[in-house]
C-alpha cells in the first residue's frame, strides 16, 4: 500500500501555487507547500499540551525544591 | 514571569495516553538509533529547554540558522539542532517523509518517536563556516560534524522516557520547575550563569556582581557531552557544591544542571544559551570572555558583539557582559581590565596548562585564584587520575 494519498484542489489554486512558490520559497512543487501547510495547520488544532505542572507534579517538584534546600 | 521564547513553554512529554498508544506501536516502528548528543536534544526539546523548537530541524530551519542565525519564522536561533544519519541507513530501514520512527539510544533503549517531516542532505562544510567559523578538523564541533551522517532527518519529537542520568538526578531541573521556584521564591529577575568548568574566583566574581543587580543567581552548568579533556561532571558537581556551601547567600542561588551537550560554537553559542536559559524562566544572562569557544578559534570578546546582530527584545533574556576578570595584588581584590589600572604582572593568571600541572603534582592553586575547597577537590581529581593512568 502506497504511503501517500491524492487529494483534487481546484486548478486555478494549484496554477496559483505553481506561481507563488516559483521563486524562493524554498518549496520544489505545489504538494511539498500543502504538505507544509496541512502538518502545521493541524499541529494548531490539535490539543496544546502546556508547560504547568500537574497537581501531582506540584508536590513532587516542591518535594524536589525543599530537599535541595530551596524552598 | 518571562515568556518562553517564541511565546509558550514547549512540553513534548508523552502523557500517559500517548505512552499506551506507542508503546504499544513500537513493535511495528522502524527504529533510529541517536547519540549522546541528539538523546540530550531531545530531552532539551522534550521539557521545553530548546522552546519554540517541538522537534529536530526540518530544512528551512536548517538553512535559515546556518544562514541567518534565525529560524525560517525569523526569530532568533543561532545553533542548528538536526539529526544527523546516513543515507544508507535511510534506505536500508527505508524511512521517508511521514513515518513515525522510534529513536532508540546506543543501548537500545527507546527514548522517544518522531514524525518524519522532512529528509534532506546537509553541506557539512557549509554548516562549520556558517556557525563554528572554520572547517578545521581540530575544532571538536567540526570533528562531531564529520562524524555524523551526510543526511538529516527533520521533524516533531514525543519523549517516551527520559534519558538517564541517576547520578545528577537531584540536581536536574526543568524549565517548569525553575520557573516553578522563581514563582515560589518571588524572584522577578534571575541571572545565570553557564559553565562548564569548576568556578574559580574570576567566575564568583561575575556571579557576585550579577546578583548585586538581580534578585538571583541560577548556576546552570552544563552537564552534556563535553570535551574528553575537561573536567567531569561529577567532579565538577562537587566543586559547585563546596562553593555554594561556603560563600553564597543559600536564599538568593540555585544550581541546578543542563543537559546540554558543548557544541563549542563561540558567539553562535552564547546566543542559544542566553535563548535557552530564557525559557528557563531567567531574565538576565552573564556572558564572559571567549563564552563557549575553544583554543583560538573566536575572539575574546566576539561572544559579546554577536548580541548587537539582533533586537533586545527578540532575544528577550538581558546579556550582562563581563570583561576579563582576575585578583589583582596591588588593588587587593577582584577586578577586570574594565575597573583595574594596574600592569597585567599584578594580575593573578594561570594557563589552563599551568593549573593542570600545579594540581598534578599535588600543589596548591593560589586563594587568589580558586577558594582552598575548590582546589582540594580538583588535587584529589587529578591526583587520581596520575594514579590510574600510572597504574
Amino acid at each position: 500500500m502506497s504511503d501517500r494519498v491524492s487529494i483534487k484542489i481546484p486548478r486555478p489554486l494549484y496554477v496559483r501555487l505553481q506561481q507563488v512558490i516559483g521563486g524562493e520559497s524554498g518549496f520544489s512543487s505545489p504538494t511539498d507547500f500543502i504538505v507544509f501547510v496541512l502538518r502545521d495547520l493541524v499541529g494548531t488544532l490539535e490539543p496544546e499540551r502546556t508547560g504547568e505542572l500537574s497537581d501531582d507534579e506540584l508536590v513532587a517538584v516542591r518535594k524536589k525544591l525543599e530537599n535541595l534546600g530551596y524552598l | 514571569m518571562i515568556k518562553a521564547h517564541g511565546g509558550r513553554l514547549i512540553s513534548r512529554i508523552a502523557n500517559d495516553a500517548e505512552q499506551e498508544r506507542w508503546r504499544a506501536e513500537l513493535p511495528n516502528l522502524k527504529h533510529v538509533t541517536v547519540n549522546a548528543r541528539e538523546l540530550s536534544d531531545v530531552a532539551m526539546i522534550a521539557t521545553g529547554a530548546m522552546s519554540p523548537l517541538e522537534g529536530f530541524m526540518e530544512r528551512r530551519d536548517y538553512e535559515h540558522v546556518c544562514e541567518h542565525g534565525r529560524l525560517a519564522n525569523g526569530l532568533p536561533w543561532t545553533i542548528p539542532i538536526t539529526l544527523a544519519v546516513s543515507s544508507e541507513m535511510i534506505a536500508a530501514e527505508n524511512i521517508s517523509i511521514d513515518d513515525t520512527v522510534a529513536l532508540q539510544g546506543e543501548d537500545g533503549t527507546v527514548y522517544a518517536i518522531m514524525e518524519i517531516a522532512d529528509i534532506y542532505k546537509v553541506d557539512k562544510d557549509h554548516e562549520a563556516q556558517s556557525v563554528l567559523k572554520t572547517t578545521d578538523t581540530a575544532h571538536p564541533g567540526v570533528a562531531y560534524l564529520q562524524k555524523t551522517g551526510d543526511t538529516c532527518l527533520g521533524g516533531r519529537i514525543t519523549m517516551l522516557q527520559r534519558p538517564a542520568n541517576i547520578e545528577f538526578e537531584d540536581f536536574r531541573l526543568d524549565p517548569r520547575e525553575t520557573r516553578f521556584l522563581f514563582k515560589e521564591k518571588g524572584w522577578d529577575t534571575i541571572a545565570a550563569f553557564q559553565t562548564r568548568n569548576p568556578i574559580h574566583r574570576a567566575h564568583e566574581y561575575l556571579q557576585k556582581c550579577a546578583l548585586e543587580l538581580v534578585d538571583a543567581l541560577l548556576i546552570h552548568p552544563i552537564m552534556g557531552e563535553t570535551k574528553s579533556d575537561d573536567i567531569p561532571a561529577d567532579v565538577r558537581l562537587e566543586c559547585y557544591n563546596a562553593l555554594l556551601k561556603g560563600y553564597y547567600p543559600a536564599g538568593r542561588v540555585a544550581m541546578s544542571i543542563l543537559p546540554a551537550a558543548m557544541r563549542y560554537a563561540g558567539p553562535r553559542e552564547a546566543v542559544f544559551h542566553a535563548i535557552v536559559r530564557k525559557n528557563y524562566g531567567c531574565t538576565h544572562f552573564i556572558v564572559g570572555r571567549d563564552h563557549a569557544g575553544v583554543g583560538g578559534y573566536y575572539g575574546t570578546y566576539d561572544a559579546h558583539h554577536i548580541f548587537k546582530e539582533f533586537e533586545a527584545l527578540e532575544i528577550g533574556i538581558t546579556p550582562l557582559f563581563f570583561d576579563h576578570a582576575f585578583f589583582c595584588n596591588s588593588c587587593n581584590n577582584m577586578a577586570s581590565q574594565k575597573t583595574c589600572p594596574h600592569d597585567s604582572d599584578q594580575h593573578v593568571f594561570l594557563s589552563g596548562t599551568r593549573i593542570r600541572d600545579m594540581l598534578s603534582n599535588g600543589e596548591s592553586l593560589p586563594a587568589e585564584f580558586t577558594r582552598p575547597e575548590i582546589s582540594e577537590i580538583l588535587q584529589r581529581h587529578y591526583s587520581n587520575e596520575t594514579t590510574s593512568v600510572s597504574s
